[in-house]
């Protein structure tokens, strides 16, 4: 753990990026081959299983520093990080150790088995021989959410330098379901492994969104538009006679879809496609609601199935006959997509995005007004002579998507945020007005700027009028513009509706507050677009 | 029952028996002072009373005051009250005041910290029926490292900051903690450059017989070029400005206990934190008031809430303070 640790501290002592992935290059060209490759698991999401609840750890923690509950319960949104506030408020450690990375990962592995006595003797051990950034990290594993200022990306960078190899086909290798107790360095990094190259997807290309009009991107003619579906991002992999489905999160959705496994039956073997998931009814998309039902499942029951059936909606080929793509142009690769997947039968999982002619931006713009009735949420802009990049790249991938809904809303509710933003107030709930009573219907977290944050904070703190733990109730003064996505009936919510993507748009201080909308605009909203 | 030895006022603590105040933030007749930071010495009062070791600093920055000065230990008479002024350890001259009235004595803390930091008079514990003490890092996460290891953390920053091409700027409050840190520094490692802000209050604080190492002054002629090698000392409030670009490729650093926390670090977007305060931390605030033997305690600046609480849990009878200013709180640093 001390020298995790001496890489954290180095990561954590700067703010410039080159220093961060010089460092964390250094330690996977040095580090013991079992920590390299957990280093490389936290810094791409992947995390021990959580041993032990952060309930029980609050109440160890306190118990171990000798201090009451409640005065832990109030240092926490103050530090704004559960791992950091229990490294802080224990006691200095009585030893020190010098086990390994992947030995305290381990054991955190084992704990999930034991019972609760043994489980907490283990913890309390194990703080009382670790220093507070020890701890820190150790904490950070315990309680999952390994976020510390390395992105994958950066990571990936710095495998790159430490063995030599290329980042793309590092960022390759990385995707997949993976752990590792299912696989070595040698397996992930340095060898070739047909079995684990089969299930392996291609880095998703993501597009920027377009915040004005088309115009600056020259002539239509070098441009591809499709409709923007509201579903799941997903590459579909036909390879050595089996199929897998991957989320743009990176996660293996092949059991959560079995409707693709026919895919199998009327493509190819050695094709990628690249398209978005949709429940699919009637020749058209269901709203992403019903879609939503399938994603929290691991196996799907067959009414679910037959109610909201899936089928893939291609817009890309990434593969064909075990042949990369993703260097031919566009236009090359949708023309092979075409050929491969528009003669389909009906009853075939795959169907083809459509392509949206248009000769000029300003039809393309009016076209993009009626992206609702399509069941779309706009438009995308595909440059026709542009290679399938990795991740995020401005210049040849646009989404332009519809301005989206709006609504004049009243802050009810404060609270704190956690890392960077404790001490500011950031999460707050807005309500609309049933007669004279304002109810509440969303959250919000973003979408203000930090001087905004800072001024309402600093309102937040003269105007509350209750408090219920760490949420304040403030006096309703202000009203903010919510913007979202898309609206559904919840019977979950107390307001009876769920929005989509809600955020805060613009602070209205022009508006009085008995001016915010009404329950009724709510319902309406919920009419026309639900 | 008697009336308190001290009150609470729109205007600060008063006291009653002596007809006068002590840190008041309003303009009154007679003003008792612990220290010079702002929050504490304000301008505008008919008359001051300070130690001698603050005086200094008073009159630079409050300028033609009429200002009355007494002995860490002297008891000075004031109307029904006698009053001494007693070594707080948070900045050069900074003192806690003690107020007796017909045998009960009430102690003001101002702001203390309860570890020596070579420079400071040392705090002593005063034994008193009531404490008022400030509390500004009054939770339990709070817990300072011996000085000596931030002394080697920062010479180690200096040099390896040095070494990769970049100037080491460090940010700290002019008065008491940048002096504290120069004391901390080895000269020997380079010259050390000083903002107009801190090297004034340094040279009042030389003048009084402080040791304290040689600086350079910057001026607007002052090239980076011309002092290789150097850390660059300036209040918070300059790095980041147009005053700080002449030094060229900057590493920077904050020294303040707030520093403590990964948040505010990152807030800060600074390169490195130094956790280093002058103000007393958990464990320092605890002890000290267990030594005063207090039966009745008064908190104020910080988190008064919640320390409040903390006393009263542990059965001590325990009160806020009401006060205008919240001097160095997590907002302030916040905002």
């Amino acid at each position: 753990m001390k020298r995790f640790a001496r890489l954290f501290t180095r990561i954590d002592q700067t703010t410039k990026t080159n220093v961060k992935v010089a460092a964390l290059a250094e330690y996977l060209a040095e580090a013991p081959e079992d920590d390299r490759l957990w280093t490389v698991a936290l810094f791409s999401g992947r995390r021990p299983k959580r041993a032990v609840t952060t309930t029980r750890l609050r109440e160890w923690a306190a118990e171990r520093a000798g201090l009451p509950l409640w005065l832990f319960e109030e240092a926490y949104p103050i530090v704004g990080d559960l791992a950091e506030t229990i490294a802080l408020i224990l006691p200095p450690p009585s030893g020190t150790s010098d086990l390994s990375l992947t030995h305290w990962i381990h054991a955190l592995t084992e704990l999930s088995q034991q019972p609760e006595e043994a489980r907490k003797a283990a913890v309390l051990a194990a703080w009382d021989q670790l220093d507070t950034t020890e701890r820190f990290l150790f904490n950070k594993l315990l309680t999952g959410g390994f976020r510390i200022g390395i992105s994958q990306k950066l990571m990936t960078r710095a495998l790159a330098q430490a063995t030599g190899r290329d980042e793309a086909e590092l960022a390759h290798r990385l995707m997949g379901d993976w752990t590792p107790a299912t696989t070595s360095w040698e397996a992930l990094i340095t060898s070739d492994d047909p079995v684990a190259r089969d299930s392996r997807p291609y880095p998703f290309y993501l597009a920027y969104a377009l915040e004005d009009r088309p115009d600056s991107l020259g002539p239509p003619s070098d441009w591809h538009a499709e409709w923007k579906w509201d579903g799941i991002r997903g590459q579909l992999i036909l390879r050595g006679g089996q199929h897998f489905t991957w989320s743009r999160g990176e996660e293996l959705m092949t059991d959560r879809f079995p409707e693709l496994a026919r895919a199998l039956d009327f493509l190819p073997d050695g094709v990628v496609l690249d398209g978005e998931i949709l429940a699919w009814a009637g020749g058209q998309p269901l709203p992403f609601n019903a879609l939503q039902k399938r994603i929290g499942r691991k196996s799907v029951p067959k009414a679910l199935l037959t109610e909201a059936p899936v089928i893939l909606y291609a817009y890309d080929l990434l593969e064909q006959d075990a042949e990369d793509l993703r260097a031919l142009p566009f236009a090359d690769r949708r023309a092979r997509l075409e050929a491969l997947v528009s003669d389909l039968p009906a009853d075939a999982p795959i169907r083809l995005s459509p392509t949206i002619a248009f000769d000029d931006w300003e039809t393309l713009a009016t076209l993009r007004t009626n992206a609702r009735d399509h069941q779309s949420e706009g438009l995308m802009l595909k440059r026709l002579d542009s290679p399938y990049l990795a991740g995020r790249k401005k210049g040849d991938w646009w989404k332009w998507k519809l301005d989206p809904l709006t609504i004049d809303a009243v802050m009810i509710y404060a609270q704190s945020g956690h890392g960077r933003r404790a001490n500011l107030f950031t999460d707050f709930t807005f309500a609309v007005w049933k007669g004279n009573d304002l109810v509440p219907f969303t959250k919000a977290y973003s979408g203000l700027t930090d001087a905004e944050f800072r001024q309402i904070t600093a309102w937040v703190r003269k105007n509350t009028q209750q408090r219920f733990g760490p949420v304040r109730q403030v006096t309703p003064e202000h009203v903010f513009e919510i913007a979202f996505e898309g609206i559904q009936a919840s019977p979950r919510h107390k307001s009876g509706v769920a929005l989509r993507f809600p955020r805060m748009a613009r602070w209205r201080k022009d508006k009085p507050v008995q001016e915010a909308n009404t329950f009724e605009d709510l319902q309406a909203m919920l009419e026309l677009y639900g | 029952m008697r009336a308190p030895v001290l009150t609470f006022t729109d205007h600060g603590i008063y006291c009653p028996a002596g007809d006068f105040f002590v840190d008041p933030w309003r303009p009154v007749e007679r003003a008792l002072i612990t220290h010079g930071h702002a929050d504490h010495a304000r301008s505008g009062m008919g008359s001051y009373l300070s130690t001698d070791a603050a005086a200094p600093v008073l009159r630079h920055r409050l300028g033609e005051i009429t200002l009355d000065t007494v002995a860490f230990g002297e008891t000075r008479r004031i109307g029904g009250a006698s009053v001494s002024f007693h070594p707080a350890g948070h900045v050069p001259g900074s003192a806690q005041i003690r107020v007796e009235v017909d045998g009960e004595v009430w102690v003001v803390s101002g702001d203390y910290k309860t570890v020596p930091d070579g420079l400071s008079e040392p705090f002593e514990p005063v034994r008193c029926h009531a404490f008022i003490s400030e509390c500004t890092f009054g939770l339990p996460v709070f817990r300072w490292r011996p000085q000596a290891e931030l002394a080697t953390e920062i010479a180690a920053w200096w040099r390896d900051s040095v070494a990769a091409g970049r100037t080491p700027i460090l940010g700290a409050y002019s008065l008491g903690k940048a002096q504290r840190l120069l004391s901390l520094l080895d000269p020997a490692q380079g010259p050390i450059l000083t903002h107009g802000a801190v090297e004034n209050t340094t040279q009042v604080l030389r003048d009084q017989g402080y040791g304290l190492p040689e600086t350079v002054p910057v001026t607007p002629e002052t090239k980076a070029k011309d002092h290789p090698g150097a850390l660059v000392l300036c209040p918070p409030s300059a790095i980041g400005s147009a005053w700080s670009r002449r030094f060229g490729t900057l590493s920077t650093g904050f020294a303040s206990g707030w520093m403590q926390l990964r948040g505010v670090r990152r807030r800060r977007a600074a390169d490195r934190g130094f956790v280093i305060s002058d103000h007393a931390d958990w464990d320092g605030l605890n002890s000290a008031i267990a030594e005063t033997g207090a039966e009745r305690l008064f908190v104020t600046h910080g988190y008064t809430e919640i320390f409040s609480r903390w006393l009263q849990d542990r059965g001590l009878d325990a009160q806020i303070v009401p006060t205008e200013f919240e001097g160095e709180t997590l907002e302030a640093e916040a905002s």
